[in-house]
């Protein structure tokens, strides 16, 4: 067993090496190594023992257990008997034992043969393994490796997409050059693959061949071309990996496909998303304009000072640059903005290097104001772990430097803990060190003097050099930061003292003459200071600033003439310079001493030393020979000095690009593509435009999917769509609306081509403005000639199905130039014409009516209230019920029978004052029932909330919050109101699900600024929807209603009432609708004149609610409400008597 | 003459192979013959040995034992000077390697993970592997000289420049894991792969640990080989892996040892292929259930007077989801405005929660964490201890007071458990008599820590530990009291106040148990004294 044992404890390479040599040489007492190896042991398979043991062979306990170069072999015989039996069993316990040599770096290329013909192996754990070893020793044996090439081939062809992929993965990996040319023809098969995973594996191959053969590069970048069009989530990251390998230099490749990637993006896997976002960062800097150029410009308009760092602060920012294109001249390609946009919900990853990528990305690209995002992610990214930690401060050190603001609030959490490894404590200090300003400085004083006691002497040297720093950048510490480094000049511990010196040393050198006591206070140190460092400070301090302390420096070299035999080199050098700085000063009483110091100087053992002592006697004593030099040693030694700038050692650090290797070692890293500047012109932006033709050819699997991706990506507003914002430079609702105005201004054009004008970003805006109104004659077209219209579908039904009147205000603003159709008229024309259309949508012939229905059952129905629908209409109040009128028409479209009888009706629809605009101080806020069902959640009570801005200044991110409900109901809000301009009017839905009872929901509108307590109480009447149903089932439902058998009291679910109506209240119509203005109630219709039967379900619960109104003779009449829950029935019945009597 | 041109060629060819493994092979090969060979080896072979073998050179003279006896110890002066000449041989060789292992200039666009170490703490390099071509062991050698001028683990630079690569490591479980890369790389991106290949190990054999490595090393092979494909992240949903390949379990392997089939899924993973890549398909569960574990983190720095410096809350939200189906849940707070900073497992939607603060997800099968989150404003933060001490060191005297009481405050009445005290003592400390009052102390007096494990703190008796300090006699006092540090744990307690609402489940039918369960723990609590 013991010679066993030995054998194991040598190290696997150790074995390779002895191999090849005789046996004397394995004796040399470098390899016989001394026992205690119990790790090699460790490292054996324990089944590797077994079978050690087991073996008959008697090598094993032979007379040389240290020579491996029998053992070995016969190990190996036994791993090839086994391969090459029949059962798999066998081989797969024979390839596991080989896949654990190599993983401990043993060499097991021996079994090559033996292993490679397991290739077309039927069992997929030893096919597997296989292909593992053939990677890891094909390069070694390249002509046996070929022989498993057919096998790979074939699996090229196999129907099995994962099949083709494994196959394409392997083959690839084989780093062998003669199959370059089939690897170059498998990527290219693979590359127009059906299966997006195929495609994927042929963009991973890409830099697999590039770097076996470079040669091939032109005809990969046509396969890396034709991949990057690719619009599946899952090719995009690999491509562009494999693009960023092959030719990160061709940037003209990425154009057409830009729009694409930043839209895909948020859907990429992490390790995609790093190499995108750190590509288009590169792609942005070549492409657009410096935000930052014209900050001045910024400035001057004070409410910018707001902004902070607020995103809807910044898209506010944005509007206002689009709006005002005179005052500012520069506005942001709305590429960059769709990068920016689509970049920072990723902020949010898990993932920290996609939070890193992000961050850089915003430091090097965004606006000022808005890098400010970014900073809390990089904080929490500081609670992971502590090699996440030291990259991610090394970047927050580089950035603080520049945006100092951007961390000022997260100040306390780069507080220094005792566990903290010291490389992470001197980087926090860095930090803290660039945030000091005159603001904080005290609370970070404060905190650096806990640190100074720490015990970590590294880290307190650290905190010494920082508060040093502090010092010299705030004038107003500088004191206080002097006597306390001064204090701890009393420290006990050496270290502390000398690096305080170091540090006072260049404090002083700011302004002595006012610290001449410090300099005394220093000169009595030099008998207790022993580090040579400091030591040399003091003395260089005295000899510079001797004329401060006139007495106590000539005392001071008497002492260390003394000791000059036994300094350090360092501090012998200064008293030499001390010295010669006293005797050109003060002659008198130094002469002698000077003489003497550099007498010893003169036979010193250093030659420095002995060479500074000669040129010193030279330069001051003066002599025949020493000719003019030694008028000008005062001006020599004695100098005005300048005093040394403490700055970081991060500063200007961001030229690399953030988050690189390169940056993170301070020097460029092999590979490494240097951020551009940006450019001083923008290039020209329609290189990014993709033909329209292009992107809708109608490829269903694509659509599908990009339908089903939508929810992860898509927001409310239009910009969401892949296709469309790719296509058609999708501006955002408010940008579009002011770019149509800007367009309305410059006069209608219709020259499509004319895409030369040199002021980019005007044509731009041009552009804007004129595809919006193309798709206003589009959706115009559409009202007459339909389905000719192809493109741009989605956008279309959006348009149409709020059409007309959603985009009333845009049609006001662009009619003037851009319809040909309208004729000029004022806004009250504008509004009947807008009637009239909603009228021609209401009613529309039959066949149209098909395809709409088909269209709106695709469509979510939040679109239809999404905040872009009513901005800036002109008449606030009568609109919105138009509208709902419409979309009533529209919406309903299984019940078009119902809503005909309700939709007349609706035109009496009450609104409620939710907040008076004294109290909401401007902010006013109305609703009314729509009672249109919830989307999503049809047991919700839709809600339409109208918020008005009576005041001056604009409301931001309105927003529900804590919502104080009863147990059971809840509340779903709208979508957050990002902006509400002055004058604007904005509607949304909220849904509430009130569970059938009529207590209020209570809840909390938010603004940036304000909360305002609100709470919704809805009239019985609005907690059901109508339901449909003839006579017949009318009277069965209220039979079963009544059904004692249920085990309910019969009484308890009817309740009766008998009322008078007034005289104007008797007619049919009158009373029909006096009770659905009351309750949202459906019709029956009914056999008789004088019954009118109405019923409805509860919203939450579904309970029938079945009414009946029997009228007599002289206004008499008797109302029934059967419902099985009592109270519904009880407000139902007061409810519609109030409505009917009144 | 084929078949033996065949041979000769691929003696060569292992000869190319085998370049990497050492100067005193590669001399050979090179063709120094005869009577040279002897000299050569012991010259170079000396370092090639130090090079192959770094991890036993680390035993003989590294293992941190008698490195610390190297360091202290009289006498030690043999020693040192034997590392320092395999130091300056290591040197030496150096200048030999790039020739020798890297002469192959095929790699000069290669820009991800190139190959991957795992260390153990005696600097043995127990697993390797390599995506591209392969990259000799003895580009450790950098890393173990960092490792040595770093001294602790943790002071170790995750990324250490060698001449022609970049090594980048993470420190886990007393393993270090040492990726090679070649050129440019984030740095995050590395790390954060790596931290990701712990995780998964973890997941699949419930440590990450040199053991259990070693015992699954087939499996961690396997593993490493579908995460990475030359060197790029390919899948690393921990939900993919298990299709591919089924981690072991005690039954399994019994299973296959009888059987003998295999831990490689039979069944290629569909999930790559969906749009949901982190959820398996066909996931089938009898009792389909899906709990949430909300567990609070409380940072804080209380100055020497009891008033925080610094506070704030971390928060993550763990889940367990053994559901059915394709289930699309929807988990709401009561306040979610709470939540200052939040990230997100891939499956939440992101919009869902900008426009309604609702986290929408289609889990992953298993467990998994759904987001962590942050409370950062300090007023809200609650600080459930506070600590009475008085450690004082006499001037010159050998000995010193000890004297420190914990009590709870603002709980919410609920109580602390698992309270556990450790205060880094001063390196003048010899040793501590004390007395607790509950609990039990230790006190280490090589590494000048006191751990006083308290456990449940139940009022109105406080848990107070006092005693005498024993100093070096002769030494100057310690300047710095010592830092405590504080874990503990509450029950059933959110100290943020954040409160699941509700959990819906869309898109199945069946009606899942659900459970919400919420721990407060204390992350890093300090006490400064």
């Amino acid at each position: 067993m013991k010679p066993m044992q030995r054998l194991l404890q040598l190290p696997v390479s150790a074995v390779n090496l002895i191999k090849p040599l005789c046996q004397e040489e394995t004796k040399s007492p470098v390899l016989t190594s001394e026992g205690g190896q119990q790790n090699w042991y460790n490292a054996v398979q324990p089944d590797e023992l077994k079978l050690l043991k087991a073996s008959p062979e008697p090598e094993h306990q032979g007379e040389e257990p240290t020579e491996p170069g029998q053992t070995q072999p016969i190990r190996h015989d036994d791993l090839k008997e086994m391969l090459d039996s029949n059962k798999d069993s066998l081989k797969l316990e024979a390839m596991k034992r080989i896949v654990a040599m190599i993983a401990r770096g043993k060499n097991a290329s021996e079994l090559f043969p033996a292993v490679v013909k397991n290739v077309a192996c039927k069992n997929i754990e030893v096919k597997k393994l296989v292909y593992v070893y053939l990677v890891r020793y094909a390069e070694e044996q390249q002509d046996l490796a070929l022989l498993s090439i057919s096998t790979f081939q074939r699996g090229l062809k196999d129907p099995n997409q994962l099949i083709r992929a494994s196959a394409l993965r392997v083959l690839s990996s084989i780093r062998v050059t003669i199959i370059v040319p089939i690897m170059m023809l498998a990527i290219k098969e693979a590359a127009s693959d059906m299966s997006p995973y195929v495609r994927k594996t042929a963009a991973h191959a890409i830099p697999k061949l590039y770097s076996l053969d470079q040669d091939q590069k032109d005809q990969l970048i046509e396969v890396i071309e034709k991949l990057l069009a690719d619009k599946t989530t899952l090719v995009a990251g690999s491509v562009v990996m494999a693009f960023e390998e092959v030719c990160p230099e061709r940037i003209d490749l990425i154009h057409k496909n830009y729009r694409k990637l930043c839209n895909l993006l948020i859907d990429v896997e992490e390790w995609g998303q790093v190499v995108i976002i750190n590509m288009l960062t590169r792609y942005a800097r070549t492409q657009f304009l410096n935000p930052n150029q014209n900050e001045s410009l910024l400035e001057e308009n004070p409410e910018k000072a707001f902004y902070g760092s607020d995103e809807e602060e910044s898209k506010q920012g944005e509007m206002d640059a689009a709006v005002l294109p005179k005052r500012k001249p520069y506005v942001m390609d709305p590429d960059h903005r769709l990068l920016l946009r689509n970049t920072k919900p990723l902020l949010q990853s898990r993932n920290a290097a996609v939070v890193m990528a992000v961050a850089q990305l915003y430091f090097h690209l965004a606006p000022k104001a808005e890098v400010g995002v970014i900073a809390k992610a990089l904080v929490r990214l500081l609670r992971s772990h502590s090699e996440v930690q030291f990259v991610v401060l090394q970047n927050v050190a580089s950035m603080s430097i520049k945006r100092r603001g951007m961390f000022e609030p997260h100040l306390k959490s780069f507080y220094i803990r005792s566990t903290d490894p010291t490389q992470i404590k001197v980087l926090k200090l860095e930090v803290l060190t660039n945030l000091a300003s005159e603001t904080n400085i005290s609370t970070i004083l404060r905190e650096f003097q806990t640190y100074i006691k720490s015990q970590d002497k590294d880290f307190v040297a650290a905190t010494i050099q920082a508060i040093g720093r502090c010092a010299t950048n705030i004038d107003e510490v500088r004191d206080t930061c002097l006597n306390g480094l001064v204090q701890l000049l009393s420290n006990r511990d050496e270290l502390v003292v000398a690096e305080s010196v170091v540090v006072i040393k260049k404090l002083l050198q700011m302004q002595p003459s006012q610290h001449s006591d410090i300099i005394r206070h220093m000169a009595k140190l030099i008998d207790n200071i022993m580090v040579p460092m400091a030591r040399a400070s003091i003395l260089w301090l005295i000899g510079e600033y001797c004329e401060h302390v006139p007495t106590i420096a000539p005392d001071v070299l008497r002492k260390m003439a003394k000791s000059f035999t036994n300094e350090e080199d360092i501090v012998k050098l200064q008293i030499t310079n001390l010295a010669a700085k006293l005797y050109l000063t003060n002659s008198k009483q130094t002469k002698l001493l000077t003489q003497y110091v550099l007498n010893l100087a003169k036979y010193d053992q250093n030659y420095d030393i002995r060479d500074r002592a000669r040129f010193i006697r030279q330069l001051i004593v003066p002599t025949e020979k020493s000719g003019v030099l030694s008028k000008y040693a005062k001006k020599l030694f004695l100098a005005q000095k300048p005093a040394p700038v403490l700055e970081s050692s991060f500063k200007d650090r961001d030229h690399f690009q953030l988050g690189s290797l390169s940056h993170l070692l301070n020097s460029k890293a092999g590979g490494y593509q240097e951020l551009p500047d940006w450019p001083e012109s923008a290039p020209d932006p329609s290189v990014r435009n993709v033909e329209v033709s292009e992107w809708t050819k109608p490829i269903g699997r694509e659509k599908r999917k990009e339908k089903v991706e939508k929810p992860f990506y898509s927001d409310s507003e239009g910009e969401s769509e892949p296709t469309e914002s790719a296509d058609s430079q999708s501006p955002t609702a408010s940008e579009s609306e002011s770019m149509s105005e800007i367009e309305s201004e410059s006069g209608s054009e219709n020259d499509e081509e004319s895409d030369e004008e040199t002021k980019s970003d005007k044509e731009r805006k041009k552009k804007a403005g004129k595809e919006k109104s193309k798709k206003q004659d589009e959706s115009e077209d559409s009202g007459q000639s339909e389905g000719e219209e192809k493109t741009v579908k989605k956008h279309k039904e959006e348009e149409e199905s709020s059409s007309s009147s959603s985009s009333s205000s845009e049609e006001s603003s662009s009619e003037s130039s851009s319809s040909e159709s309208e004729s000029e008229g004022d806004s009250e024309l504008d509004t009947g014409k807008k009637s009239r259309k909603t009228l021609s949508t209401a009613k529309p012939p039959p066949r149209p009516l098909e395809t709409k229905q088909k269209e709106i059952s695709l469509l979510d129905l939040d679109d239809f209230s999404s905040p872009t629908t009513f901005q800036s209409s002109p008449s606030p109040n009568t609109l919105p019920k138009s509208l709902n009128l419409d979309l009533q028409g529209l919406t309903l479209t299984d019940t078009t029978l119902l809503s005909e009888v309700s939709s007349p009706l609706l035109g009496g629809v009450k609104t409620y004052e939710l907040l008076h605009r004294i109290t909401g101080e401007g902010l006013s806020v109305e609703y009314y029932f729509n009672r249109r069902p919830f989307s999503p959640d049809h047991t919700m009570v839709s809600v339409q909330m109208q918020f008005t801005n009576n005041s001056e200044m604009e409301f931001r991110n309105l927003r529900i919050a804590e919502p104080k409900l009863q147990s059971g109901m809840r509340l779903q809000g709208f979508k957050e109101i990002a902006i509400l301009q002055p004058g604007e009017v904005t509607a949304d839905t909220l849904g509430i699900d009130f569970c059938d009872s009529t207590q209020a929901a209570n809840f909390q509108l938010c603004s940036q600024t304000r909360q305002f307590y609100m709470s919704i109480q809805p009239p019985v009447g609005e907690l059901m929807m109508p339901v449909f149903m003839t006579e017949n089932t009318f009277k069965k439902e209220q039979e079963q209603l009544l059904n004692p058998s249920a085990g309910k009291l019969m009484g308890m679910n009817e309740i009766k009432e008998k009322l008078t109506l007034p005289e104007k209240c008797r007619s049919d119509q009158a009373i029909v609708q006096k009770v659905l203005s009351t309750a949202n109630l459906g019709r029956v219709p009914c056999g008789l004149d004088n019954e009118y039967r109405f019923a409805a379900r509860t919203i939450s619960g579904g309970a029938l609610v079945l009414v009946t109104l029997v009228t007599k003779e002289g206004g008499a009449a008797q109302l029934t409400i059967n419902c099985e829950k009592m109270v519904i029935g009880t407000m139902m019945v007061k409810d519609i008597m109030q409505a009917l009597t009144q | 003459m084929k078949t033996r041109d065949r041979s000769s060629l691929q003696e060569s060819k292992r000869a190319a192979g085998e370049r990497a493994w050492g100067g005193a092979r590669w001399g050979k090969e090179r063709g120094w013959g005869g009577g040279a060979k002897t000299v050569i080896w012991l010259g170079l072979g000396l370092t090639g040995e130090g090079r192959d073998r770094t991890g036993n050179m680390q035993m003989r003279i590294g293992t941190t034992a008698e490195r610390r006896r190297v360091e202290s110890g009289a006498g030690a002066a043999s020693n040192v000077t034997g590392r320092d000449i395999l130091r300056s041989c290591f040197r030496r060789c150096r200048r030999h390697i790039p020739e020798a292992a890297l002469g192959r200039t095929e790699s000069m666009s290669n820009k991800m993970i190139h190959s991957l170490f795992l260390i153990n703490s005696t600097g043995d390099i127990f697993l390797e592997k390599h995506w591209k071509s392969v990259v000799s062991r003895s580009v450790c050698d950098y890393f173990f000289e960092a490792q040595e001028k770093a001294g602790e683990a943790d002071n170790v630079p995750p990324v250490i420049p060698t001449p022609h690569h970049y090594l980048v490591s993470t420190y886990r479980d007393k393993i270090f894991f040492v990726a090679v890369i070649q050129s440019e790389v984030p740095p995050l991106f590395v790390i954060e792969f790596l931290h990701r290949v712990a995780e998964t190990l973890q997941d699949y054999f419930g440590e990450c640990s040199e053991a259990s490595i070693k015992d699954n090393v087939v499996i961690v092979y396997e593993l490493l080989e579908e995460m990475l494909d030359n060197g790029f992240p390919l899948a690393t949903e921990s939900n993919i892996l298990k299709e591919l390949i089924k981690p072991p379990t005690i039954l399994r392997s019994v299973v296959n040892t009888i059987t003998g089939s295999s831990n490689v899924g039979d069944q290629l993973p569909t999930g790559q292929l969906s749009n949901i890549p982190w959820r398996r398909a066909g996931v089938k569960y009898t009792n389909n259930e899906a709990y949430f574990d909300v567990t609070e983190e409380i940072d804080a720095i209380i100055d020497k007077s009891g008033s925080t410096v610094f506070a704030e809350i971390q928060g993550v939200i763990d889940a367990c989801i053994k559901l059915t189906g394709m289930p699309d849940l929807t988990l709401s707070f009561m306040n979610p405005r709470l939540l200052d900073d939040v990230s997100f497992h891939p499956c939440v939607r992101f919009k869902r929660w900008e426009s309604e603060r609702v986290l929408s997800f289609i889990p992953p099968d298993g467990n998994f964490r759904l987001m962590s989150y942050h409370v950062s404003s300090q007023n809200l933060v609650a600080i459930p201890v506070y600590v009475k001490h008085n450690i004082s060191f006499r001037e010159n005297g050998s000995t010193g007071r000890f004297d420190v009481t914990v009590g709870p405050k603002q709980t919410m009445g609920k109580t602390l458990e698992n309270v556990l005290m450790i205060i880094h003592m001063p390196k003048g400390v010899l040793n501590m008599t004390l007395t607790a009052a509950q609990g039990i102390y230790t006190f280490d007096p090589v590494t000048k820590v006191l751990n006083w494990d308290i456990g449940k703190i139940t009022l109105p008796k406080l848990p107070t530990l006092k005693g005498l300090v024993n100093l070096q006699s002769g030494a100057p006092k310690p300047e710095e009291n010592p830092t405590i540090n504080i874990q503990f744990r509450i029950q059933q307690l959110a100290v943020s106040g954040l409160k699941v609402n509700r959990l819906d489940m869309y898109g199945e039918r069946y009606k899942p148990f659900k459970g919400v369960k919420y721990v407060t723990k204390a992350g890093k609590f300090q006490v400064r004294t």
